[in-house]
């Protein structure tokens, strides 16, 4: 804090810890020359427009049209208002609930890979693969899967069941398909986050652990939950915020058709269907400020550092 | 701390400055391509930009450019295909580089046509020569000329249709369903295809609007009436299509239709019929010959649905070309958009209508004249209006999203009554039309 008034150093105690490197100058142009790339790009391609949709959140745009006039808080009055906008947050649940099997798949997965398991290096790959894929590419994909006939119903017959079940034919069975192919998609990078923190974890206190007794169940619960508490909380606020903004799945495979349409969606389709980009400007800030909100108060309620919580008041 | 306040600063201005960038006046308003009078005097190179990527892949864009340097030695035209053509022509013109000539998107709206395009002429002089002018005329001058006219009706095939016992085209929407039951219970044919999963195909059921009531004023109906009333087309229509869906004439799962796999299907006979347009029958012959199957076999009789015992067929245009505001050459530009509605034969190679209202009929509208079915020009005064109804109510009538929502209710996968949808739809454009008004 003191930094804010300071700006010309007392040369006596700045000086002397930096006298190798700056001698007498704090500030020097190299940083920032190497800065000004990335930031450039941080700038145009984020700020910017996030300014700019804020700016249009205000106004009556259309998208094209030359002409804008400035309306207000109307839209965010609009969005308030009407509750069929918010309803289609009903579909996040289906992927929160996703999220959680999807975390639980992939902490199983990174607890049993971590210890020494045969063909170790080959199950990473195979979990992790499906996140390397273009969401696109997988959205396709599932579409020859659930498909009348198509390799779901294939395989179930091998396995001698002779449903005829049209996948995304209903509601509910169309976003658990669509919810089973995200979870499909990122367990692989829970996963690997998940790795990465218990491979961390020093190997003496497993061996202790093991010479006290501990099964593995124990030593997961008393020595790897606790020591990759951080990453679980990242993941899950991740998984909350992901939950709330899916996107590129359900519209590619159905369009946001029988009752998929989560609010990603339905703002495209206010923006570039029904030609409101003001009001849909307006949704995409909601959105963002809930996800905020929702992972500010996930971090009250769940601070990654237990040891907070003994922190005297 | 105090260089992070400046970063802070630093962006905040770029992002006043970004956002004062939007909106851009366009001074070129109002401007005129008026028609060359010597062709050999016309020169420059003009850029077309077109949504038929096919034809300019495969060089028949070419081939028409060739045809239109013999009369216009020294204008060079340059094809941009675009494949998402509205989403990116619609960016593009927030700039003053969209081409010369351009086929108008339907993103902008009737009124600003003047400050994006070069007046083809006034709307009296040219409405005696070509159909479709009130579409894009404003305050008395046109701006967009389309070079084919479409005409929406059932494609069928014919083989199957008849195999059902079926040959004479129904004339009521009972009629058409109880031959869609006739191909269900004696061919191995899917009686209708919905193509629900990629969506435009169920646009096309807007285009039933005059059709039904044999009304030239039906758009100015919608924009002043209920679309949804007892007996209005589009409620016809609608009915129709969730009858159809409801008695299991439809795919058995529309989730996962495919339009490509759609064409072959009905020119093999797999498929018996599907609400398309006029169009779409250049593309299921061809699909037949790639097949090896008879392209005569594939049909097209118009809605199920007679006034005063003769079948009404609505014309509406397709992409209207226009002139770019701010092209450097719009005399050529306009020299190219009359060629190619006049003299490229463009619509006779898709089977489709000419605007020039003295040309014969396509061949495939002959079964039509034989028939005496009624073409009907529509009244377009009250489009705008309509297409501004349509944002607003956020029902979409010309998007798929309603009757995405029509078939999920008739197969069962939505809950509710079909009147009590019905009178939803009414009820957001009438609340539309009110917050118009006020």
């Amino acid at each position: 804090m003191a930094g804010l008034t300071r700006t010309a150093p007392p040369a006596a105690t700045a000086a002397r810890g930096q006298v190798t490197r700056r001698p007498r100058r704090r500030w020097s142009p190299t940083p920032w020359l190497f800065l000004l790339a990335p930031l450039t790009l941080l700038i145009v391609f984020t700020y910017a427009p996030i300014a700019n949709m804020v700016a249009y959140s205000f106004t009556d745009w259309d998208g094209v049209s030359p002409g804008l006039h400035f309306t207000g808080a109307g839209n965010y009055a609009e969005i308030f208002t009407r509750a069929d906008l918010f309803r289609v947050f009903f579909v996040s649940g289906y992927y929160l609930a996703a999220s959680a099997v999807q975390i639980t798949a992939a902490l199983y997965f990174a607890t049993v890979l971590s210890f020494d398991v045969r063909f170790r290096a080959f199950f990473k790959g195979v979990l992790f693969f499906p996140y390397l894929i273009n969401g696109v590419a997988i959205g396709f994909v599932f579409l020859y899967f659930f498909q009348d006939g198509g390799t779901l119903d294939s395989v179930l017959r091998l396995l001698g069941h002779h449903g005829d079940h049209a996948w995304l034919g209903t509601s509910t069975s169309a976003n658990v398909s669509l919810a089973g192919v995200s979870v499909w998609r990122y367990t692989g990078l829970n996963f690997v986050l998940f790795l990465g923190a218990i491979q961390s974890v020093p190997g003496e206190l497993y061996e202790a652990a093991e010479l006290d007794g501990a099964n593995r169940w124990q030593q997961f619960r008393h020595i790897i939950a606790p020591s990759i508490r951080p990453v679980i909380g990242l993941t899950v606020i991740l998984a909350v915020s992901g939950s709330l903004s899916v996107f590129e799945i359900p519209y590619i495979m159905t369009g946001g058709a029988t009752g998929t349409e989560t609010f990603v969606i339905q703002t495209v389709k206010l923006a570039f269907q029904f030609n409101k980009t003001g009001l849909a400007s307006a949704a995409a800030v909601v959105l963002l400020l809930i996800v905020l909100a929702v992972t500010w108060v996930q971090r009250r309620l769940i601070p990654d550092d237990p040891d907070r919580k003994a922190e005297p008041v | 701390m105090k260089s992070r306040h400046v970063l802070a600063g630093s962006i905040a201005v770029l992002a006043l400055l970004a956002s004062a960038c939007t909106g851009t006046g366009g001074s070129t308003e109002g401007a005129d391509a008026e028609a060359p009078g010597d062709p050999a005097t016309v020169e420059g190179t003009i850029t077309v930009l077109t949504h038929r990527t096919d034809l300019v892949q495969d060089g028949t864009m070419k081939k028409y450019a060739a045809e239109f340097n013999r009369t216009y030695p020294e204008v060079k035209v340059e094809f941009d295909g675009l494949t998402d053509y509205e989403g990116e022509v619609k960016i593009r013109m927030n700039t003053e580089d969209y081409g010369d000539v351009l086929m108008i998107p339907s993103v902008v709206q009737k009124k600003d046509y003047p400050r994006f395009f070069a007046s083809l002429g006034s709307a009296a002089e040219l409405s005696g020569k070509y159909r479709f002018t009130g579409y894009s005329t404003v305050d008395g001058k046109v701006y967009g000329q389309s070079p084919i006219g479409v005409v929406p009706g059932m494609v069928y095939n014919k083989r199957v249709w008849k195999q059902a016992g079926v040959t004479d085209w129904p004339t009521t929407p009972a009629e058409f369903l109880a031959g869609l039951k006739a191909v269900k219970a004696r061919t191995d044919a899917v009686p209708y295809y919905t193509n629900f999963k990629d969506m435009w195909p169920l646009t096309q059921w807007t285009n039933v609007n005059g059709s039904v009531g044999c009304d030239p004023r039906a758009t100015t109906e919608l924009a002043e009436g209920d679309p949804w009333a007892e007996g209005a087309d589009l409620r016809v229509g609608d009915t129709l299509l969730y009858d159809i869906v409801r008695s299991g004439l439809a795919e058995k799962d529309p989730t996962t239709t495919n339009w490509e796999a759609s064409k072959p299907g009905l020119a093999k006979g797999e498929i018996a019929t599907m609400w398309l347009g006029s169009w779409a029958v250049v593309q299921m012959r061809q699909a037949a010959e790639q097949a090896g199957t008879d392209p005569d076999d594939i049909g097209f009789m118009p809605f199920p649905a007679r006034r005063d015992g003769t079948f009404c067929a609505v014309t509406s245009p397709d992409y209207q070309q226009a002139v770019n505001v701010h092209s450097a050459h719009k005399d050529a530009a306009r020299a190219w958009i009359d060629w190619f509605t006049d003299r490229s034969g463009y619509a006779a190679a898709n089977l489709a209508l000419d605007p020039r209202k003295d040309a014969p009929l396509p061949a495939l509208l002959r079964p039509y004249e034989e028939a005496g079915v009624k073409l009907l020009d529509l009244d377009d005064t009250k489009g705008a209006e309509v297409k501004a109804l349509d944002n607003a109510s956020e029902v979409g009538i010309y998007k798929p999203d309603y009757r995405q929502d029509l078939v999920d209710l008739a197969r069962g996968a939505a809950d509710g009554e079909l009147a009590d949808f019905f009178d939803g739809l009414s009820g957001k454009w009438d609340a539309a039309r009110k917050a118009a008004g006020s």
